[in-house]
């Protein structure tokens, strides 16, 4: 899985894609794990330091990357290699 | 160290162009609690889904009510429909308010009379009721609203039986410019119907008739239709003083006034386009007022409302089971209780507020139930946080007929509480069990083994 790089995000979670056009918003963790990913973390990685800085279960992470990163292939803000 | 607040990730593509002229509305105001009584208490002691009720409403809601028709008109009666929540408590309150009851079936009269309320405070509507029931009720000297003339020769039958007279009025239907109209119901008025069974009446001896019906519909969202209804009554009444010289002693203009709920397909939300129970009080007072009547032959004015008196009463604590997403990318929110409790959501988008704090982050989703059955949708659209599951829900305005025609079915029902006018909580009626169900069942001999 591989983010564009060249999406710009603020600081208040709204997020620009150059190449499509497209603005976004995103929350908080959303904006946490847009990082996480430009830095080329694995999603394991994501979810140990998501469940080690908030209160939720590692299964529960799990289930909402997974719905997270299907959002972010829609709208092609990542590229995913299968 | 203590761990931060979860909230799952969220994307939302930001479109320009076409909005809604009134901004993007999420109805994102958590309601925590409910007359001083917090909601997660109310679940962990009670359960998920839960129905509660507010005493305090109901009183107020009442009184609120009663003022703005008495403050216009010197004689008002309010009947509680009894089929728009039949509670006892719910019914108690608003006998100890006044209220007499109105019944629409045996059931519902023996609720009433069980409750204590005297049975010539009882208005017995409808169109069914046996020659017993009407026996019951004229022994009773209940007020019998005849439906039809089937009922009326029936009546007249059993009075040949009886030592005494009848307390009766008829039901009449109408034109009020409100389309369809609710004929189904009554004798009607422009065709000389209700004319024709007035004289009926009048001509026994033992038929009293104390007074004239209507109820020209449901969610009436012009109050003018029930001034042209209560002129229609009084015309009647004026006939019947100058042909048989007979007073009347009431005119009863039925329900039908609205809630604040918002009905499908409205463009507007309720609050904002529902006459104000002011607006209906002055439309119906001031017809009778000026209509002509003597001021010592006045009628008595009842009504029988039952929606607008008790809906925002009730409210639908429940539970988040499950989120996923559909296929065509929208969110879908599962919850603990669906159409089974919130009979009224096939008519109403309800609102639903959550019941814990969030970000300012919302999302628009569905809101299913937890029937395996594809009609059960609470929402089909709605901009909520984004919510968890065991987050809880709130349901606002479910004291109309959602506890009396909610559904057994695939689930059991919850608890009803009440929360009293000092905020304590009271179960009014107790969550059923397998074995409420399973009581009435009787499995033949044969059908009792089997192996598989």
């Amino acid at each position: 899985m591989e983010i564009n790089k060249n999406i710009a995000i603020s600081d208040s979670g709204f997020i620009f894609n150059p190449t499509s056009g497209d603005s976004f918003s995103t929350n908080h963790i959303g904006m946490k794990v847009i990082h996480f990913l430009k830095e080329g973390q694995t999603p394991d990685h994501i979810i140990t330091s998501i469940t080690e800085e908030f209160d939720v279960e590692a299964q529960v992470v799990e289930k909402d990357l997974q719905d997270f990163f299907q959002m972010l292939e829609n709208y092609q803000l990542i590229i995913s290699h299968g | 160290m203590t761990k931060q607040t979860y909230e799952r990730p969220f994307i939302q593509k930001l479109n320009t162009g076409t909005m809604n002229k009134f901004g993007t509305r999420t109805e994102y105001t958590p309601v925590t609690q409910i007359d001083g009584v917090p909601v997660k208490k109310i679940i962990e002691e009670y359960g998920s889904p839960c129905f509660v009720i507010s005493e305090k409403t109901i009183r107020k809601t009442y009184k609120d009510a009663l003022r703005a028709f008495k403050t216009r008109y010197p004689k008002v009666q309010f009947a509680w429909s009894y089929k728009t929540n039949y509670l006892n408590s719910v019914c108690n309150i608003f006998h100890q308010e006044g209220s007499w009851a109105e019944v629409v079936s045996i059931f519902e009269y023996e609720k009433a009379l069980n409750n204590g309320v005297p049975g010539n405070k009882i208005i017995f509507n409808g169109p069914e009721k046996s020659r017993a029931d009407l026996q019951k009720a004229v022994e009773n000297e209940s007020l019998i609203h005849i439906d039809h003339f089937d009922e009326l020769y029936e009546l007249t039958d059993l009075m040949k039986n009886i030592d005494k007279k009848a307390r009766v009025a008829i039901r009449v239907n109408m034109d009020t410019g409100v389309y369809p109209i609710w004929d189904r119901f009554g004798f009607n008025y422009e065709n000389g119907q209700a004319w024709n069974a007035i004289n009926k009446i009048m001509s026994q001896e033992k038929l009293d008739l104390v007074g004239l019906h209507c109820h020209i519909g449901t969610y009436m969202l012009s109050a003018n239709a029930y001034s042209i209804a209560a002129w229609k009554l009084c015309d009647l009444a004026s006939h019947i003083r100058n042909k048989w010289s007979k007073t009347l002693q009431y005119i009863d203009l039925g329900g039908g006034f609205c809630s604040a709920n918002t009905l499908k397909g409205s463009y507007l939300q309720g609050a904002d386009i529902i006459p104000t129970m002011d607006d209906y009080a002055e439309a119906i007072t001031s017809t009778v007022l000026n209509f002509g009547f003597k001021a010592n032959e006045l009628p008595t004015i009842i009504l029988e409302t039952g929606r607008a008196l008790i809906d925002d009463a009730g409210w639908l604590l429940g539970s988040v089971v499950a989120t996923k997403r559909l296929s065509d990318g929208r969110r879908a929110t599962i919850l603990d209780f669906g159409v089974n409790l919130l009979f009224t959501s096939f008519w109403y988008n309800h609102k639903i507020s959550p019941a814990q704090e969030f970000s300012f982050h919302s999302e628009e989703m569905v809101l299913y139930g937890p029937l395996c059955m594809n009609i059960d949708v609470i929402r089909e659209n709605i901009s909520l946080p984004l919510l968890n599951k065991n987050d809880h829900v709130v349901v606002h305005r479910v004291g109309a007929y959602n506890m009396t025609q909610w559904m057994q079915f695939i689930h059991m029902r919850p608890k009803i509480v009440l929360i009293d006018m000092e905020g304590k909580t009271h179960v009014v009626r107790e969550h059923e069990t397998f074995e409420t169900m399973n009581r009435y069942e009787k499995n033949p001999a044969h059908l009792k083994e089997f192996s598989i």
